[in-house]
């Protein structure tokens, strides 16, 4: 995974809530046995509307996406990160996002900063009088801003302290896990032997 | 301070706990589909490593079958190649699968609790959302991503951060004719999409108690939909009298053991919950969705909301776009709603009592003209003992399509979708848009409800065909 320290680039705002995984990729797209390739579905419902925000030309090229509450809520398929990350977005900020699709995201490498409601709204105001303005996500000091001035907009984003330090550090989670394979052995040899199996006669 | 049933079993899974730090949980089972493994397969192949433990390992093809002609080879050429990549994988990592065709194969959440896989206690993951089903048993179980299916396959654990707890207690008996599907959906209209989200949920109280293990799978299914991480219900004698003799259920003295273990499985009396909500079962009537998300319900008796109704803009905003999509009006009585398409089936009401339950309301009636309703049973082991019990007779004697077993129109991978502007009445899980086929508008119902709707072809109960009779 690659290391994620700040990132600067052309935010949309999104105004939607609820935006789940089914609108963020259909299920038709999840064919796919690659990881990349999805970006073609990426709110593929929407995408057929001119007025939606990333068919306009001054958004198309966004990197930062600005989102409702309980962006990502439904379905745990990651593909739904993946379709943003293949599009070329590399952090989405929302009031409040579905568990699965940000620990996905944490695992991926897209970055998800959870901001108060009214730094969304603040935002959404800002980037829609500004098309094509950046948005600034600096995960070493957990801030959001855009604008200059007295236009400008910042604050802070929560995320977990963990997550932080493995995009920070671009962690692979499985090489650190085993590291641990003497505490998982351990923990093996004391399973209660009624504890089912799928495979009988093996081992 | 004593702990709660999500405690303790999260504590008896702990491989790794240090500060600052997720604790590293020990994953009792393992199961996977075609459309979330193929990529996690093939991280462990660029890395070169195996699947440390194919014993606690389960595969199922289920979301891109056809539940037609599901004796002839997958039409669609890339459904089939991803259903060819799981037996690959499947093959080559030495993982237990059954495929289409095969007696075993269906939903994997309802071939987990059928086969006896799903017990008491147990951490259970899968790469999809309502893993939230096998709660129903006591365990832990969760929806993960393809990273995380990579993850487990290679380690047999996941770091987890601790969840908060909470408590849903229902007081009282659910009224005659309401059931488990209304009662979540009840829920949900109240908590919204993101009311649950950081919690571990414990369903308990009187009116959980009376749920069979089936109803008590409906509610832990969808408790997704509101955002939590997981759903529980204690296990008690219901449990282990629906695990007793089950294929994989622990046999003889192991039995004893087991059950002397999981009767420890409780909330203590003294434990607390970081939240609680309470709800009166006598409060709760058949419900359903009007809007695009499994938060926008209503009494099937109401009307659709309008806008204006909710306090929050946000909340506004979001029925001003979910009336139009579903080109609803507020006001307009649900009971006149018009139906297209009745969808019975899936992990949430796809198992042998719903569809009992479905054929007691439709015997004796016809589908009403202009409505079409396919009855996709969970697994094909439901599907055979529902042809023991001649179901699949009184569905295609009323017009109804008799149909074999997968995920089908609950989203629509396989050929089973809604067209441009349908309209469903579902059994299923999500209203989201498009969920059932682009531009497909989909009403969330209980069985009974769908059942009564194919019937009168407008959203209703089956109290409503005693009073309007036929015409």
């Amino acid at each position: 995974m690659e290391k994620f320290t700040s990132h600067t680039g052309i935010g949309v705002p999104l105004r939607r809530s609820d935006v789940d995984t089914d609108q963020i990729i259909p299920a038709e797209y999840l064919k796919r046995v690659s990881r990349t390739g999805f970006e073609d579905g990426l709110f593929a419902a929407w995408r057929n509307d001119p007025s939606f925000v990333l068919n306009n030309p001054a958004y198309s090229a966004g990197s930062v996406l600005v989102a409702g509450p309980n962006f990502g809520t439904g379905s745990s398929r990651e593909h739904a990160v993946w379709a943003l990350q293949n599009y070329g977005f590399k952090a989405v900020i929302s009031p409040r996002f579905g568990d699965i699709f940000r620990g996905n995201s944490g695992k991926a490498g897209l970055l998800t900063g959870r901001v108060d409601e009214k730094v969304v709204q603040r935002l959404w105001d800002y980037l829609e009088e500004h098309p094509g303005a950046s948005v600034t996500v600096d995960l070493e000091a957990r801030t959001v801003s855009a604008g200059e001035g007295p236009d400008r907009i910042e604050d802070s984003f929560d995320i977990d302290d963990y997550t932080r330090w493995r995009l920070l550090e671009g962690l692979d989670d499985i090489g650190i896990t085993l590291g641990h394979e003497g505490d998982i052995a351990a923990y093996e040899s004391t399973r209660p032997s009624w504890k089912p199996k799928t495979l009988h006669g093996v081992g | 301070m004593g702990k709660t049933l999500s405690e303790k079993v999260w504590d008896e899974h702990v491989v790794r706990s240090v500060d600052g730090e997720p604790d590293l949980l020990f994953i009792d089972l393992h199961l996977i589909h075609e459309v979330t493994s193929p990529q996690a397969f093939d991280g462990l192949r660029l890395a070169g490593r195996q699947v440390r433990r194919p014993d606690l390992t389960l595969a199922t093809e289920d979301h891109n079958v056809p539940t037609l002609d599901w004796d002839k080879p997958i039409a669609d050429p890339v459904s089939r190649t991803q259903v060819e990549t799981l037996r690959k994988n499947c093959e080559e990592f030495g993982v237990r699968l059954h495929p289409l065709g095969d007696i075993e194969q269906g939903i994997v959440h309802v071939v987990g609790p059928q086969l006896g896989l799903t017990q008491p206690g147990m951490t259970i993951v899968c790469g999809d959302s309502h893993t939230s089903t096998h709660g129903a048993f006591g365990a832990i179980a969760h929806g993960i991503g393809t990273s995380e299916v990579e993850h487990v396959l290679a380690t047999q654990t996941l770091p987890q951060a601790r969840p908060k707890t909470m408590a849903v207690t229902v007081n009282g008996s659910l009224p005659e004719g309401v059931t488990a599907k209304d009662l979540i959906l009840y829920l949900i209209t109240q908590t919204g999409t993101g009311g649950g989200q950081g919690y571990i949920v414990e369903y308990r109280g009187e009116a959980i108690r009376e749920l069979s293990m089936e109803a008590r799978m409906t509610v832990c299914n969808m408790s997704i939909e509101w955002g939590a991480k997981a759903g529980m219900i204690a296990p008690d004698d219901v449990t282990f009298a629906y695990l007793k003799d089950r294929p994989e259920s622990p046999k003889g003295e192991e039995w004893d053991a087991a059950v002397a273990h999981w009767r420890t499985l409780v909330t203590d009396e003294d434990a607390e919950f970081d939240r609680e909500i309470v709800i009166e079962a006598a409060d709760v009537t058949p419900w359903v969705t009007w809007g695009t998300n499994p938060g926008q319900g209503a009494p099937l008796g109401g009307s659709v909301p309008a806008p204006g109704d909710f306090e929050d803009e946000i909340d506004q905003v979001a029925a001003t776009n979910a009336l139009r999509y579903m080109d609803l009006e507020a006001g307009t009585p649900l009971r006149e709603v018009r139906i297209d398409t009745v969808f019975v089936g899936s992990c949430t009401n796809g198992r042998i009592e719903d569809l009992r339950l479905a054929a007691e309301v439709i015997k004796g009636h016809q589908v009403a003209e202009g409505t079409r309703m396919l009855v996709v049973p969970g697994s094909a082991r439901v599907r055979l003992q529902a042809e023991d019990e001649g179901l699949d007779l009184v569905f295609k004697e009323a017009g109804a399509e008799w149909r074999g077993a997968g995920c089908s129109m609950c989203l629509g991978m396989n050929p089973d979708t809604l067209s441009p502007g349908e309209r469903s009445a579902s059994t299923s899980n999500r209203n989201f848009e498009g969920r059932q086929g682009k531009g497909g508008r989909t009403h969330l119902v209980s069985v009974p409800v769908a059942a009564a709707t194919a019937i009168r072809g407008t959203l209703s109960s089956p109290a409503d065909l005693l009073t309007v009779g036929s015409n």
